[in-house]
């Protein structure tokens, strides 16, 4: 999927159910009740993938939507992110869980650097400016 | 001395009525009670410089709050807003209700308009104007509805009988919570089973602390996600403990794992939370549905929500609900329309409450529609719960409106639910779980509510749930469990739904499985512009909504009718003497029946045989020394003129008329048709009691007296609704008996079997 998709695309799943291929390679045809009797299919195999998000986002931006095509393509660099860290991140975007700057400008540091995740941290570090600006990292409880 | 209170009585009668149990709140823009507007809401601005927002609504850049700053960052194109915001307001508010103007422009403009300006435009819409303008503005053309499915006990065979029944009326989407919070994954498990009972398609929530509810989505157990609450101040943003870069975040995360999402927001929460900045609600609600946009996700549960009671205390409160609804699809997003709380104990303004979603559509008309009964509804009553549910199937009956559901027989139910309570139960049994008893299941199968059922205790199923969460069970291993045991389809049809997330299509604003294809407001989008446009009712799609049970037709009447002449045919015989004649006794008084009495139609439409009343009548007349003559008229089946013509013939002039239905007549001959002596028009009330006072006022007035009329008592029923279909149908068969020419038949009765 590597030209620009459209509205036309849409759903994947009918128009090209074949380039509909899941984390370990399973296209969306394969992936069948006899599969899973069989064993061959896990959650693995029933996770989105950054591409099929990134194809999304293409749609929804021809649909003129962009700012959900924006959250799909925050979506594709999360989702190879480790769920325990995405958590955690969640929980430093929680009023007055960081205590400064200093700990959600780190977390955008992994989520850059380690993840690749480039939209993502320069939303994590937009927050905290915001909440420093806002007075957000003041103890709550 | 009187005791008579001062008061008129017409108070006290109110103060029983339901409606009383509703309390009403003043305006009073300073403490957040009012709906449009408040002193302190701000004028709608925008200054932009060099492509970046500096100052919002009347806000300068540097005082911006967090919810400024956000929708000043995300939500706002500057390319558009300079052009947008110079569009007075009334011209945008007519844009609205324009059928020329296409969404797709409103849409565009929308990217560049403020909160203020957006609550000031709809402002000016009334009631009527804001359902049409919502019509055309929201995203999906067919229209869809959600279901709550919970119970009082977290019961889970009842869960996934529940979750079945939901998605056999149709329900596009259900959405669970638990009493427990525990219980969440046992809950997560029973009506993923149960929602795959039938058909596949219906997408699936389990309501739940935030990062639990991504575990339960993770394990492949649910499909979409709601309860990402976002606020339109941003203390109550705090209090809530969140803010719009957290739940933005989430907003990403759930994409990430391929879970649908919206937001919610409503009216009043504010307000409830204590920090509203004394501004109007419709105000607030325009920051909030702006900030959603700005994050991305592609829908918003909103229309009050939880906030739906107080809003609906304040002057014009149900109108704003209609009013932020209507910017929440001008902004593009898919839109659950509320209509979930139940705002009043009134089954009047409830029902007005649901109307213009129902003929307008909504992408879900109910963002939980309680498919359970009340007090089984772990979220609270909402709008229109179990109990109610036939009332709104034939609300769509009535205004030929797609509501989202669809009519099924009782047996159907009833197979549902069976075949849900097996397939959980094997599911149970396979993973080690439980085994239920057949008595469990039995109970379950045929329960309306928790109340009704012998089965699993919050305990029991609380022991269960930690099982499934620790032991990582996911819903790869319930679909091979049913698989195993047999129940394929169910099998076919969860992995369906999990396998939507591989493309993500149902990501995308909207979105809705319908007969196994998803559809969005990318492939099924509003179009509506005007009459034969948008969301039609197909042919098909009628057929399935007018099909609600127990109608009547002609044969079904009779049908019934043809039960009964047997029976009368042992109480009495009628025979045909000769043509009757004008009499010259004066101590005769006329009963004139009518073309199928005793002939196709036997009882009165209050149920009583035809001898018994024609009994009453002859029985009084003869008791006052009268002589009782039956004549059976053919060229009329009319009561007046029933009536008018036995008198006619009558040697005392006065004769009754009466139907078969068992309206009749007491009329004197000289007089206008329609001004007669006595009308019993009340038939299905009318009693043996009141035929045998009937004869005997005949007969006092053939004897000169003037007697107390009869007054038949009724009290308020809605005759109409009950009988009318019934009665014009038993009319059209008498109707269809007449001939103008007929002449009138002397008939001569013999009562059977018993002393007359």
């Amino acid at each position: 999927m590597t030209k620009k998709l459209g509205i036309a695309d849409y759903p994947l799943a009918e128009t090209q159910p074949e380039k509909v291929i899941g984390a370990r390679g399973l296209a969306l045809p394969d992936v069948t009740l006899a599969a899973v009797i069989k064993g061959d299919v896990t959650m693995e195999d029933l996770r989105i993938t950054p591409q099929a998000l990134r194809a999304q986002a293409d749609i929804a931006q021809a649909a003129n939507r962009g700012t959900l095509a924006q959250n799909f393509e925050r979506a594709a660099e999360l989702v190879n992110v480790p769920q325990d860290f995405i958590m955690a991140t969640y929980e430093l975007l929680r009023p007055g869980r960081a205590k400064s700057k200093d700990a959600l400008l780190e977390a955008a540091r992994i989520l850059r650097e380690t993840y690749h995740a480039t939209d993502m941290a320069t939303y994590v570090e937009e927050a905290a400016e915001v909440y420093e600006r806002r007075g957000l990292f003041t103890f709550r409880f | 001395m009187s005791t008579t209170p001062n008061r008129w009585k017409r108070f006290a009668d109110w103060d029983e009525r339901p409606l009383r149990l509703d309390k009403f709140a003043v305006e009073d823009a300073a403490n957040g009670f009012a709906a449009f507007t408040s002193p302190a809401d701000p004028k709608p601005g925008i200054g932009i410089n060099a492509s970046r927002v500096i100052s919002l609504d009347g806000v300068l850049e540097h005082e911006f709050d967090m919810i400024d700053l956000f929708i000043a960052r995300h939500h706002i194109d500057p390319d558009i807003a300079p052009e947008a915001m110079a569009i007075p307001s009334s011209t945008l508010a007519r844009m609205l209700v324009d059928m020329h103007v296409p969404r797709q422009e409103l849409v565009r403009l929308a990217h560049g308009l403020t909160p203020a300006k957006l609550a000031e435009t709809v402002s000016q819409l009334n009631a009527l104007e804001i359902a049409f303008a919502y019509q055309k503005m929201r995203a999906r053309k067919i229209p869809g509805n959600q279901a709550h499915v919970t119970n009082a006990k977290d019961d889970p065979l009842q869960l996934a009988a529940d979750a079945a029944t939901a998605v056999g009326f149709g329900f596009d989407e259900i959405e669970t919570t638990m009493r427990v919070s525990r219980n969440a994954w046992s809950n997560a498990l029973a009506c993923a089973v149960g929602g795959a009972v039938g058909r596949w398609g219906t997408l699936f929530q389990c309501s739940s602390e935030e990062a639990e509810e991504l575990r339960i989505g993770m394990a492949g157990f649910t499909s979409y996600a709601e309860t990402v609450s976002v606020y339109g101040t941003e203390k109550t943003f705090i209090d809530g403990d969140d803010t719009p870069w957290s739940k933005g975040f989430l907003a990403a995360a759930y994409a990430s794992r391929g879970i649908k999402m919206r937001c919610t927001s409503g009216a009043g929460s504010e307000l409830l939370m204590g920090f509203h900045e004394s501004k109007s609600l419709l105000y607030l609600e325009a920051r909030c549905l702006c900030l959603q946009r700005a994050m991305g996700v592609q829908g918003t549960q909103n229309g009050g929500i939880d906030g739906a009671p107080v809003t609906a205390t304040v002057p014009g409160g149900v109108r704003e609900l209609m009013a932020e609804n209507l910017i929440a699809v001008w902004l593009d997003l898919e839109c659950a329309s509320g209509n979930d709380a139940r705002t009043t104990e009134s089954e009047i303004r409830l029902g007005a409450k649901i109307w213009p979603y129902l003929v307008g559509g909504s992408d879900l008309i109910c963002s939980g529609f309680g498919s359970i009964l009340k007090y089984d509804n772990s979220f609270n009553p909402s709008l229109f719960n179990g109990e109610e549910m036939e009332d709104y199937l034939v609300l769509q009956r009535d205004f030929e409106a797609d509501g989202g559901l669809t009519p099924i027989s009782e047996s159907t139910a009833l197979d549902l639910r069976a075949r849900a309570i097996e397939a959980l139960s094997a599911v149970q049994e396979e993973l080690g779980l439980a085994t239920p008893t057949a008595d469990m299941k039995q109970s379950v199968v045929v329960a309306s509510g928790s109340d009704d059922t012998r089965s699993f205790s919050p305990r029991e199923t609380s022991v269960m749930s930690e099982k499934i969460k620790s032991q990582g069970i996911t819903v790869v291993d319930v679909i091979k469990a049913l698989a195993k045991r047999g129940f394929a389809d169910e099998a076919e049809n969860l992995l369906s739904v999990v396998r939507l997330r591989l493309s993500g299509d149902y990501l995308q604003t909207a979105a809705l499985v319908r007969g196994g294809k998803v559809l969005s407001a990318i492939n099924n989008p509003n179009d509506y512009l005007g009459p034969g446009s948008g969301y039609r009712l197909s042919p098909e799609r009628r057929e399935e909504i007018v099909n609600i049970r127990d109608v009547l037709d002609q044969k079904e009447v009779l049908r019934s009718e043809a039960m009964h002449e047997k029976e009368e045919a042992k109480r009495i015989r009628y025979a045909r003497v000769k043509q009757a004649d004008v009499s010259q006794d004066s101590k005769d008084v006329v009963i004139g029946i009518s073309p199928g009495f005793g002939l196709k139609l036997f009882q009165t439409t209050a149920g009583h045989r035809l001898s018994d009343v024609l009994l009453e009548l002859v029985t009084a007349i003869s008791a006052r020394g009268l002589t009782p003559r039956i004549v059976r008229f053919n060229h009329t089946a009319d009561t007046s003129f029933l009536g008018l013509s036995a008198a006619g013939l009558s040697g005392s002039g006065v004769g009754i008329g009466i139907q078969a239905k068992g309206t009749a007549i007491i009329h004197q001959r000289g007089r206008l048709p329609h001004n007669n002596l006595e009308l019993f028009s009340n038939a299905p009330i009318t009693k043996l009691v009141h035929y045998r006072g009937m004869g005997a006022n005949a007969a006092a007035y053939a004897l000169g007296e003037m007697p107390e009329p009869i007054i038949v008592p009724q009290h308020g029923e809605a005759m109409g609704s009950r009988y009318h279909a019934r009665t014009a149908m038993i009319y059209a068969i008498e109707t269809a008996l007449t001939s103008e020419s007929a002449v009138p038949e002397e008939i001569a009765i013999e009562f059977l079997g018993r002393r007359a």
